[in-house]
């Protein structure tokens, strides 16, 4: 990556010719090339995808414009700097990966047509993209109709499995167990306070949150609530809890509501140095918005935080900065999305084919060592064994690790006695 | 549910809630305030309020910015200038609107609703195109934050106190400039009756653009101040929109006193509801009061009676 000349002074035209100049050595060195690592376009590609000797053609599909741009734009970010990184560092099957970006707008009905249309017109051998479980639900029967592959990055409610997706965030148990438990043990924590805006993924999560508290260590769950997606009045609610006073504040709130609930946590008194509050839905990009201050000492349940210290995480935001600017956050999602162009060439050259039969049998098993969460292994269910971590929020915005589970945690999309 | 907690902490948590009650009232008005003046004085349906609200808390942000890189030793007051230069950058961002868009519109008032929704979009897009698709973080002064120790068990959060201030302050001004100032009643005499105001030497032009001009430059004040309680991206303006019009509507479209008074009714159904069941339920049964009261009486609680 240190050859990569400053992206702000690209100009189109030196960009052409720069790629012209490129290709000269490339040209001459082709046959020899070609021969002599890249195997056959006829042999690795049978059903008609963009595949050419030299290219290979994906696509990346996520709102770039309305309200979900906000969370979206990190994983944009994450994808194309893990095409770069592949292509430097030869591509796939010795072909270069060539993106075509779609904007789904914010609206699931336009992922659904942006998917056909990657999947038909371009022929893309593999889709990376939807942030929300609603674009993603109006993508999966577009994806199983013309048997594509997608990569998608965000932790989720689970309940679903394709074979047709790679979910590379975690799904709700491997979230939310492993960061209950230590709660539970760290703070002796016995009753809890679950408060989230009101939708599928929270409603989801708090369900199986529950049956855990009650049922598996045999807590209290002290009051549940919902407000509407985009609430920004929680004064109400921040009183109950304090007339409940539980010993942990249990949060997936999204969104703009997500700072009106911090902001308004922090000046009703309530100390996040003594309440203890876990949350499922506040990663670094969401504290640059919400403010350190108003956030610092609530933990976080995730599997990545840009502060882990691992050689891989070391080489990745660097090179992330580096791409995108100084000052940008790299979040849980962020990191799940880089996953996806890795995981993706990782099975492609198991498999030894673009086809997406192929690649989809041979998903499972799967590893990728230079993950920047650690390692990670696809699991036969198509999610990642990945592990469960801790971070305490600090004034700067950064997570501090706190916590993180001994072993890999085994994706399971359907749980069994959380449902 | 009362029946684990001491008379104590009941006590105090009926006091706090009370507050919370006063500063969601505080906070409806002061976003409806300026769509008061637009939509109620003036007929424009302007979907757009909320945009100009995010207009002001950018210019917050950047204030609050600037002053931290430049000016760090007087950064704890600089939330007054930032609210001063909201409301010029709002209102003046009105005023251009007003003469290149709203001013055709004013014979069409169905279409300023799409007009004004066309233009809600172009901001957006303005704002992230300028200030990027993340939402920014504004920092305040450490006197702003935090919240006042009353009692042992009650506690009241500084930024709504401030809140409430800010929004009795600027109602006074608003209902002084309304109706008592020579400017005011130029106003309603073109509200009422273009022609004729027209006729009796009224700059009717003018006066359009300046309450145009005012209800945004509002807007921009309710915007810088939200930065205190909320959040601030480009979307961040769709947030308020629905509660906006739902106050101005519910109380009587060209009635300040309405707006008050559907403020007040509205965020105490709205906050005791909440404190009894969840906050989407509550929301819902607020929703369906105001429909069903608005279908015994469109007009709103408060109407003028205006020949049209």
């Amino acid at each position: 990556m240190s050859d990569e000349p400053n992206k702000g002074l690209f100009s189109p035209l030196r960009r052409k010719l720069l790629m012209g100049m490129a290709a000269v050595p490339a040209i001459t060195m082709l046959p020899r090339a070609s021969f002599a690592q890249a195997p056959a376009t006829s042999a690795v590609n049978t059903t008609g995808l963009a595949v050419t000797d030299t290219e290979v053609t994906v696509g990346i599909l996520h709102s770039a414009t309305g309200t979900m741009a906000i969370s979206e734009t990190g994983s944009i970010e994450a994808e194309k700097l893990a095409i770069e990184q592949i292509n430097a560092m030869g591509g796939v099957l010795g072909r270069k990966i060539k993106f075509i970006q779609e904007d789904g707008a914010s609206d699931w009905p336009t992922f659904a047509e942006k998917a056909k249309k990657l999947l038909v017109n371009d022929k893309v051998a593999a889709i990376m993209g939807c942030w929300t479980s609603a674009s993603r639900k109006a993508v999966l029967p577009v994806m199983e109709q013309y048997n594509g592959m997608l990569y998608y990055p965000t932790f989720y409610e689970g309940l679903e499995q394709s074979k047709n997706v790679i979910y590379t965030g975690q799904e709700a148990t491997q979230q939310i167990l492993a960061g209950l438990n230590w709660i539970a043990k760290e703070k002796g924590a016995k009753s809890f306070f679950f408060i989230g805006s009101d939708y599928i993924w929270p409603r989801t999560s708090n369900k199986i949150a529950r049956k855990h508290v009650e049922n598996v260590l045999k807590g209290k769950v002290v009051g549940e609530e919902y407000y509407p997606l985009g609430n920004t009045q929680f004064n109400s609610v921040i009183n109950k809890i304090k007339l409940t006073k539980p010993d942990v504040i249990f949060t997936d709130v999204v969104g703009g509501s997500n700072v009106a609930f911090y902001k308004q946590l922090k000046a009703a008194g309530i100390d996040l140095s003594k309440q203890a509050l876990l949350t499922i839905s506040v990663t670094e990009d969401e504290i640059d918005g919400i403010g350190g201050e108003n956030i610092a000492g609530a933990y976080a349940c995730m599997k990545y935080f840009q502060s882990l210290d691992n050689p891989n995480n070391k080489a990745f935001v660097p090179a992330f900065k580096k791409m995108w600017g100084e000052k940008t956050v790299i979040g849980d999602v962020t990191q799940a999305a880089y996953l996806g162009p890795w995981l993706w060439k990782l099975t492609v050259e198991k498999a030894g084919s673009f086809d997406v039969d192929k690649i989809a049998a041979a998903s499972p098993g799967v590893e990728f060592k230079g993950a920047p969460e650690g390692y990670v292994r696809i699991h036969e269910n198509h999610h990642l064994w990945s592990k469960t971590r801790v971070g305490r929020a600090k004034l700067d915005g950064q997570f501090e690790l706190i916590y993180e589970t001994a072993d890999l945690v085994e994706p399971d999309p359907f749980p069994k006695g959380y449902q | 549910m009362f029946g684990d907690y001491s008379l104590g902490d009941l006590g105090s948590i009926f006091v706090m809630q009370g507050f919370a009650g006063l500063i969601l009232f505080s906070v409806y008005v002061l976003m409806a305030l300026g769509l008061a003046i637009i939509f109620g004085q003036m007929g424009v349906i302007n979907m757009a309020h909320g945009e100009f609200m995010i207009l002001g808390a950018y210019v917050t942000w950047m204030t609050s910015s600037f002053f931290q890189s430049y000016l760090p030793s007087l950064f704890s007051g600089y939330f007054f200038l930032a609210m001063i230069l909201a409301f010029i950058a709002s209102g003046a961002l009105g005023m251009l609107v007003e003469w290149v868009l709203i001013r055709h519109l004013y014979k069409r008032p169905l279409d300023t609703l799409l007009a004004t929704w066309g233009l809600s979009l172009i901001l957006q897009q303005a704002y992230r195109s300028v200030f990027g698709a993340r939402e920014v973080g504004v920092e305040l002064p450490q006197w702003m934050l935090g919240s006042l120790h009353v009692t042992d068990s009650i506690e009241v959060p500084i930024n709504g106190v401030f809140v409430m201030c800010l929004t009795v302050l600027i109602t006074i001004s608003v209902a002084y400039v309304m109706y008592k100032s020579r400017w005011g009643r130029q106003v309603r005499a073109v509200v009422q009756n273009r022609i004729m105001a027209g006729a009796v030497g009224i700059n009717t032009e003018k006066v359009d653009r300046y309450t145009f001009g005012l209800g945004c430059g509002i807007a921009g004040i309710a915007g810088s101040a939200f930065t205190m309680i909320g959040s601030t991206g480009p979307t961040s303006g769709q947030l308020y929109i629905v509660d906006t019009f739902l106050v101005v509507v519910f109380g009587g479209a060209a009635s300040l006193v309405g707006t008050i008074a559907s403020a007040f009714s509205i965020s105490q159904t709205q906050s005791t509801l909440e404190f009894f069941m969840s906050g989407s339920m509550a929301k819902v049964l607020t929703l369906l009061a105001v429909v069903g009261i608005l279908m015994l009486r469109p007009q709103g609680l408060f109407a003028l009676k205006v020949r049209k």
